[in-house]
């Protein structure tokens, strides 16, 4: 049996090659990444799981340094253009630093693990990391 | 040509710290401010919309200190743009001919409530299972970017910075030096402090590029409003007449669909469909605008928005800055109340008050901060989720 596994949100696939994956509607092509009533672009309602280009753009990004209790700060956030489709996730492998980020920076997919739970279970989470060597860390 | 409703009466509260009043105590303040200044009592008044998001209280709890008169309560709900939703209902049920009078009010206490949005990592639990409509296993937020207001906003700042270039953390903090500097000549703000621009830049970071004097600051506050028909003002006097001021547009808008929409708040497109309306409902363009009260909930926020009310050239918002025209003494004075920043955003109220910081101006009675000769001025709110609300306003011609 494989380790038990579970993507930090359903749209994360796990495999060898992790990639993202969206809820497109089969008549506008507007993508989603939540469960759908129907589309809020054209109120279709027959959709198809698309999977997201891996490899994106930052389009914006913010470094929080204040957040709720339990969360660790300094982290950065970014809005990521996955060729043409639109992306939340946090930068990684990359020192949360004004100096280190910007807008325009080619960024791809990774997963890390968040920890196992009282079953056994592992997390998988996701965020964005430098394409980039000397944007890397 | 429906009919036309005009501000009778208006009354802000000071916005600050109250400990000693509760939410129906200011709410009551600022109703019974705007009926004295209207000249008029609940007795006249034939609809009630009324604003609160944070509670406890209701406009039937209002009703109770102030006047149990019978008539309808709207209690609505718009996150940031609540006061202007409020006020847009009295104003709709003016123009739908179902009274001649309403009264719109907006109130919030908020002092000490420290960063809003945002999920507490306590709430975790010890098993992974998938939940809500993303099947997420635990908090998202600042596992899958940020949910705080301060965040989302410092990325709609950083995203116009991309699109359009030059929008850097000094440009951000000289809007944020202005509209403090605004503040210092408003006895209502809740923070009257000039900083100097090395201050606003070494305080407190919350979320790159705002620090903490860039962002909206929490606060006690409340603002109501009067409105009144065209036909039943002209029955009252003169001097009611010549202090009411005309509302020439009112307009609510949400997102329509976008790529990116609901991954990132687009603020843009709602506002600028809203703006767009307004302007065509007034018969005004932004270049007839004499003042500009914007939502400014944190310094980013307000640098789109010249771009989004087109007080600029699409793209244009930095130069715009930069040439000084949204200083009190340029061209389109924006925020001279001090904004959010400074004057601070009880929420619900905020959609109301910065509607007597115009109306105030285009009376002729802002005091020291008079923008001398105003006739025109426009105010505008975002609630995030989208909801925005955009009023123009003209000075009486009686």
């Amino acid at each position: 049996m494989a380790t038990d596994r579970i993507p930090l949100v359903d749209y994360l696939v796990l495999g060898d090659e992790p990639w993202l994956e969206a809820n497109e509607c089969r008549n506008c092509g507007a993508r989603f990444f939540d469960r759908r009533n129907s589309c809020a672009a054209c109120f279709g309602t027959d959709f198809e799981r698309v999977r997201i280009a891996s490899e994106g753009e930052v389009r914006a990004f913010t470094i929080v340094t204040m957040a709720a209790p339990g969360i660790p700060v300094p982290f950065a956030s970014a809005i990521v253009d996955c060729a043409g489709t639109t992306v939340r996730g946090n930068l990684v492998n990359v020192e949360p630093d004004p100096q280190r980020l910007h807008t325009g920076m080619k960024v791809r997919l990774t997963t890390y693990s968040m920890g196992t739970d009282s079953q056994g279970t592992e997390a998988i989470g996701y965020g964005f990391e430098p394409i980039s060597a000397e944007d890397h860390d | 040509m429906a009919e036309g409703a005009w501000i009778l009466g208006i009354h802000m509260t000071k916005f600050g710290k109250h400990p000693t009043k509760d939410v129906t105590d200011l709410a009551a303040e600022a109703t019974m401010g705007a009926l004295a200044d209207a000249g008029v009592t609940m007795a006249d008044m034939g609809v009630l919309a009324y604003g609160n998001l944070r509670g406890p209280s209701s406009g039937q709890q209002l009703q109770k200190q102030v006047g149990q008169t019978g008539i309808p309560v709207f209690n609505v709900s718009n996150a940031c743009a609540t006061g202007a939703t409020a006020l847009k209902t009295v104003i709709m049920a003016i123009k739908a001919g179902e009274t001649d009078y309403g009264l719109a009010v907006g109130v919030e206490k908020l002092a000490g409530a420290g960063l809003l949005a945002g999920a507490n990592r306590a709430e975790d639990s010890d098993t992974w299972t998938p939940n809500g409509r993303f099947g997420q296993i635990a908090a998202l937020d600042g596992r899958i970017g940020t949910e705080t207001m301060p965040g989302v906003f410092a990325q709609i700042g950083t995203e116009y910075g991309h699109r359009y270039g030059k929008a850097d953390f000094d440009l951000f903090a000289r809007i944020s030096e202005k509209n403090h500097a605004h503040s210092t000549l408003n006895p209502l703000a809740s923070y009257q402090k000039r900083f100097t621009l090395d201050e606003i830049k070494n305080d407190v970071m919350i979320a790159y590029p705002n620090t903490r004097p860039m962002c909206s600051a929490n606060c006690d506050g409340a603002a109501a409003a009067v409105v009144v028909s065209d036909a039943a003002l002209k029955k009252l006097s003169l001097e009611q007449q010549r202090r009411a001021v005309k509302i020439s547009a009112s307009v609510l808008t949400s997102d329509p669909w976008e790529e990116a929409c609901q991954v990132l708040p687009n603020v843009n497109t709602l506002t600028r469909n809203a703006a767009q309306q307004a302007y065509e409902r007034a018969g005004i363009g932004p270049n007839d605008l004499d003042l500009v009260e914007l939502h400014d909930c944190f310094a980013t926020a307000e640098l789109v928005h010249y771009d989004n009310l087109m007080l600029c050239e699409e793209g244009g918002a930095v130069d715009f800055f930069r040439s000084g025209a949204t200083w009190r003494d340029g061209a389109t004075p924006v925020n001279v109340s001090g904004g959010l920043e400074s004057k601070g955003h009880p929420i619900a109220a905020t959609g109301i008050a910065n509607v007597w910081e115009v109306s105030t101006q285009l009376r002729g009675e802002a005091g020291d901060r008079q923008i001398p000769d105003a006739k025109v001025g426009l105010t505008h709110v975002i609630g995030l989720g989208s909801s925005c609300g955009v009023h123009v306003l003209e000075k009486s011609a009686a």
